[in-house]
């Protein structure tokens, strides 16, 4: 059995090989007992592996064999936006002038870096109809974080610190309420209602004098438009608070609604989701944050600005700023990566790519409406969520789905999420796939349906292709490993 | 419309639309009200083709000075290092860099047994018992650090060494903000931090004394010291590292540190003007459920199979919510991938290598600055930046030093008043013997 494992990196090591390749030191050799505090010279060496270059290609070629991405195969991961991943845009990243430029050289040699960054974010502010975009968050989370950093300090700079709920959907993204958390703030959370949506009188309930904000994905995570979104957001501003607009299913609503115009105060795009900067197994991303005007004087420093001059600045006279909130400017090879693909499509590629992406969301909906619950019956935006509730009475659960969708060469749909929906699968097509891996995939839902009916061990006992069978996960949280120890 | 990315054509728009019961795409989005309803396209640039945009692009990027055709003395937390060309090649696999979160480990074991390595060389690196699978960078890792302290201890107020990289101290006052912690400075002094103002300002309200290993200006402090003296309060002692460093110094975790973090920039990822990086995270045993962020742990099969999967997920925020331990999410899983390459390319004795090759070219440049009638500031021990007084500005001396294809360091005078005219060089394993003689015979002749 044992044979069977996949070999770690540490146990092809041998003494005394070499992966590495250094030129012989041209300066006078050093002894670090000499220019050292004893105890501060390493005496045991760091037991990193001893290979040669080969072993290490070798090693990770296997390693990527065990492993799914888009290049691999559909995957149709609800809220993550999995879409093709531009090739120019690895390219464009890897240019000598965009890879190997350092954050902190003078401006002046780093104006083209600026300008497409600033030409970015010109074009951030278009797509969200918002005032001002920063690029300085690394991932959406932490764009979520320095919006809710910048309605603090709003209310704050107001005579309003006191504000401390923010309002957050059943159905959000679990980094909402967190982000709120290391933000300062405490979480409310106010219901959805029969239709899928924010329950409105749910909302009137909670909002307040302490009301600070209300962070609302739209369209939700169930794919479903917040129809109600003007009267949502007259009824926070009328109590003074501000509403926050999480931009992880922008890829629903481009050139077709923006968060400027639906009244929303800020936003955070996921640049890794929408725009396409790859997912890298889970980073790096992007998670710039556009603000209406009276939230521009609270963005983090420095703020990218262009001169009379027409040449680019870092100014970091911004007296009421959060502050920084990473070291640098930003993810900027996953920007670049991201001003590429905003380039590629243009006007007419953006308003194409939402279209197709909801009508392909649509048509898988409709496609498997009659095999599984569909709770919410309505037009989706680009995602779906159904509920294996039927299948569950047949004792086939929605893990067991996922898992025999591996069978199938599938990446599955994210699963038990939202919250609100009972044994939820959530598909995101994505408008890169063709209507052929559409029906193709839909085939083998349904040949899994019929499964649940027919035969449900095989769907219960899946994977049965996969390199692994599924993992014990409460041996791993029971007795963590979560390093390698030499034998 | 027809774009190579967008694979519908009028035929399957048609059956579609036909199978959902609609007849036209705008009817999907009338759940819009007409009143928000964006109308006509965005004012954007047009798009271009493939070619045009290269052409394009490339000319824009050729605009920048970059460190492959400048010889880059410029380091200050981001360094110009050797970058074994495998690093690429790997990254390059579109079965990882197309892939999402490892949340179906049947199908991400590569990915999953990529990041445990991971883990297992910075724990190795730092000295430390077990590291987590990367964060967004070595600054918002010591702010979250910071926030771990201030939860474990339930105190409030962080002592931050005023040697630890200035633009990550700024991010540990904007997160400390959030939390309504109390960030103090501990005076530098002679380029270290000054122990007798530790012991001042120190009290049982500290949860964690921060200092950086080499700090900021180079210097190689005696840490050890000053974790003493956080743990006499109960506080936390919290270590921001240089990776490469430790391939030759002490590690933290032999020196008292609680939690190390750092940047594994230096193995293998490239400037990129600040990012992606690849910030890591590594602790005690004590604080493993405290931990940020995902982490990657060892199990088995039905069939007994060795195999790895995301684990102790009930500390992160899709479970725990606004109870979770950081709300963090995406992480440097590219970077951490390409800085276990490097790692592994490097191995035991290139790390070494590198890492002494490092302090003997900064050694000798300290040399030749000193011979040349430059004051060197600090006299301690260095790894491989030390500090150096110019006479004037050193942006002027700058502008100067690249119209000659160099890039000078970092002026100290923006974020140290003492340190006015000063500039911080860094020296790498990647220069050479006559390119420090020619910064210094630069610097020399933009000084008379």
């Amino acid at each position: 059995m044992h044979n069977e494992n996949q070999t770690l990196i540490f146990e092809i090591s041998k003494e005394g090989r070499v992966g590495y390749s250094l030129e012989a030191l041209d300066v006078p050799e050093v002894d670090l007992g000499d220019l050292l505090p004893t105890n501060l010279v390493r005496t045991e060496a760091a037991e990193l592996p001893e290979v040669s270059e080969l072993d290490i290609m070798r090693h990770y070629t296997a390693l990527s064999r065990r492993n799914h991405g888009v290049d691999s195969g559909f995957y149709p991961l609800g809220s993550c936006t999995m879409k093709y991943n531009p090739k120019i845009n690895e390219a464009v990243a890897r240019l000598s002038g965009f890879a190997n430029v350092h954050p902190l050289q003078d401006e002046s040699t780093a104006q083209g870096a600026m300008e497409l960054l600033y030409d970015l974010q010109t074009s951030l502010v278009e797509i969200t109809g918002m005032d001002e975009v920063t690029l300085q968050p690394a991932a959406g989370a932490h764009g979520e974080w320095t919006a809710l950093m910048m309605i603090r300090a709003f209310h704050e700079a107001n005579g309003e610190g006191h504000r401390n709920k923010v309002i957050v959907p059943d159905s959000a993204h679990g980094t909402n309420p967190a982000s709120a958390t290391v933000a300062g703030f405490e979480t409310i959370t106010v219901k959805s209602d029969e239709t899928g949506l924010v329950d409105i009188e749910d909302l009137r309930k909670v909002v307040g004098p302490d009301t600070a904000a209300l962070m609302l994905t739209n369209p939700n995570t169930l794919g479903l438009f917040e129809e109600n979104i003007i009267e949502m957001a007259e009824l926070i501003h009328s109590v003074g608070g501000k509403v926050y607009y999480d931009g992880a299913n922008l890829n629903a609503v481009m050139s077709k609604a923006r968060p400027g115009d639906m009244g929303f105060d800020c936003v955070h795009l996921n640049l890794h989701k929408t725009f396409t900067g790859p997912h890298g197994g889970g980073g790096p991303g992007s998670g710039p944050v556009g603000v209406k005007a009276d939230l521009i004087p609270y963005l983090p420093k420095p703020v990218l600005v262009r001169t009379e001059e027409g040449t680019y600045h870092f100014d970091y006279d911004r007296p009421q700023s959060i502050g920084r909130v990473k070291p640098y400017y930003g993810n900027f090879g996953i920007n670049v990566r991201a001003y590429t693909y905003i380039r590629t499509m243009g006007p007419d590629g953006l308003k194409a790519v939402t279209e197709y992406a909801v009508l392909n969301a649509n048509y898988m909906m409709r496609r498997l409406e009659p095999f599984y619950d569909l709770p919410y019956n309505r037009h989706c935006k680009h995602e779906f969520v159904l509920s294996g509730h039927r299948q569950k009475k047949l004792g086939v659960r929605t893990l067991d789905i996922a898992k025999r969708l591996l069978d199938f060469g599938y990446h599955p749909p994210t699963t038990y999420f939202p919250l609100n929906v009972e044994e939820a699968l959530m598909i995101e097509p994505t408008e890169t796939e063709s209507k052929e891996t559409l029906d193709a995939f839909c085939d083998v839902m349904i040949q899994i349906a019929k499964e649940a009916e027919e035969n449900p061990s095989i769907v219960q006992e899946a994977p049965h292709t996969t390199v692994v069978s599924r993992l014990d996960e409460t041996r791993a949280a029971r007795t963590p490993v979560l390093r390698y120890q030499k034998a | 419309m027809k774009h190579r990315y967008l694979p519908m054509t009028e035929q399957d728009q048609k059956e579609m639309l036909d199978v959902i019961g609609v007849s036209s795409v705008d009817e999907l989005f009338e759940d819009i009200p007409e009143k928000v309803r964006f109308k006509g396209l965005y004012d954007i640039k047009a798009a271009k083709s493939e070619s045009a945009l290269l052409k394009e692009l490339t000319a824009l990027a050729a605009k920048n000075k970059d460190t492959n055709a400048n010889v880059s003395f410029l380091g200050a937390g981001v360094y110009n290092h050797y970058k074994p060309v495998i690093v690429d090649h790997v990254i390059s696999r579109s079965e990882f860099y197309t892939a999402y979160t490892p949340y179906q480990p049947e199908i991400s074991q590569g990915e999953l047994q990529a990041i445990f390595e991971f883990q297992t060389m910075i724990a190795e690196l730092t000295g430390m018992d077990l590291a987590n699978s990367s964060m967004y960078d070595g600054g918002t890792a010591l702010a979250e650090a910071g926030m771990l302290a201030a939860g474990h201890t339930r105190r409030k107020k962080i002592l931050v060494s005023e040697t630890v990289h200035p633009e990550y101290r700024d991010v540990v006052a904007t997160y400390a903000y959030g939390q309504s912690i109390e960030i103090v400075t501990i005076p530098h002094k002679d380029g270290v931090t000054d122990i007798a103002a530790l012991k001042e300002l120190i009290d049982d309200n500290t949860a964690a004394v921060i200092a950086q290993y080499p700090n900021f200006f180079g210097q190689v402090e005696d840490i050890q010291v000053i974790g003493d003296i956080a743990h006499e309060a109960k506080s936390l002692f919290v270590v921001s590292s240089n990776p490469l460093a430790l391939g030759i110094l002490t590690p933290p975790g032999k020196l008292g540190a609680d939690i190390c973090v750092g940047d594994a920039q230096v193995f293998g990822i490239s400037e990129a003007f600040g990012g992606p990086h690849c910030g890591f995270f590594a602790v005690t045993t004590k604080l493993m459920r405290k931990v940020p962020g995902r982490l990657i742990g060892e199990t088995v099969d039905g069939e007994g199979r060795r195999g790895y999967v995301l684990t102790l997920q009930a500390r992160e925020q899709h479970i725990r919510r606004d109870k979770a331990t950081s709300n963090i999410c995406s992480n440097q899983a590219l970077l951490a991938l390409a800085a276990s390459v490097a790692m592994t390319a490097l191995g035991k004795q290139g790390i070494r290598e590198m890492a002494t090759q490092n302090i003997a070219k900064t050694r000798y440049a300290k040399n030749a600055f000193e011979a040349a009638g430059f004051t060197v500031a600090f006299q301690g021990a260095h790894f491989n930046e030390i500090v150096v007084k110019t006479n004037k500005c050193v942006k002027e001396i700058n502008k100067g030093l690249i119209e000659k294809g160099i890039i000078g360091g970092y002026p100290l005078g923006q974020n140290y008043d003492s340190l006015k005219n000063h500039v911080l060089i860094a020296v790498t394993e990647l220069r050479t013997k006559e390119e420090i003689d020619a910064l210094v015979a630069e610097m020399g002749a933009l000084h008379a």
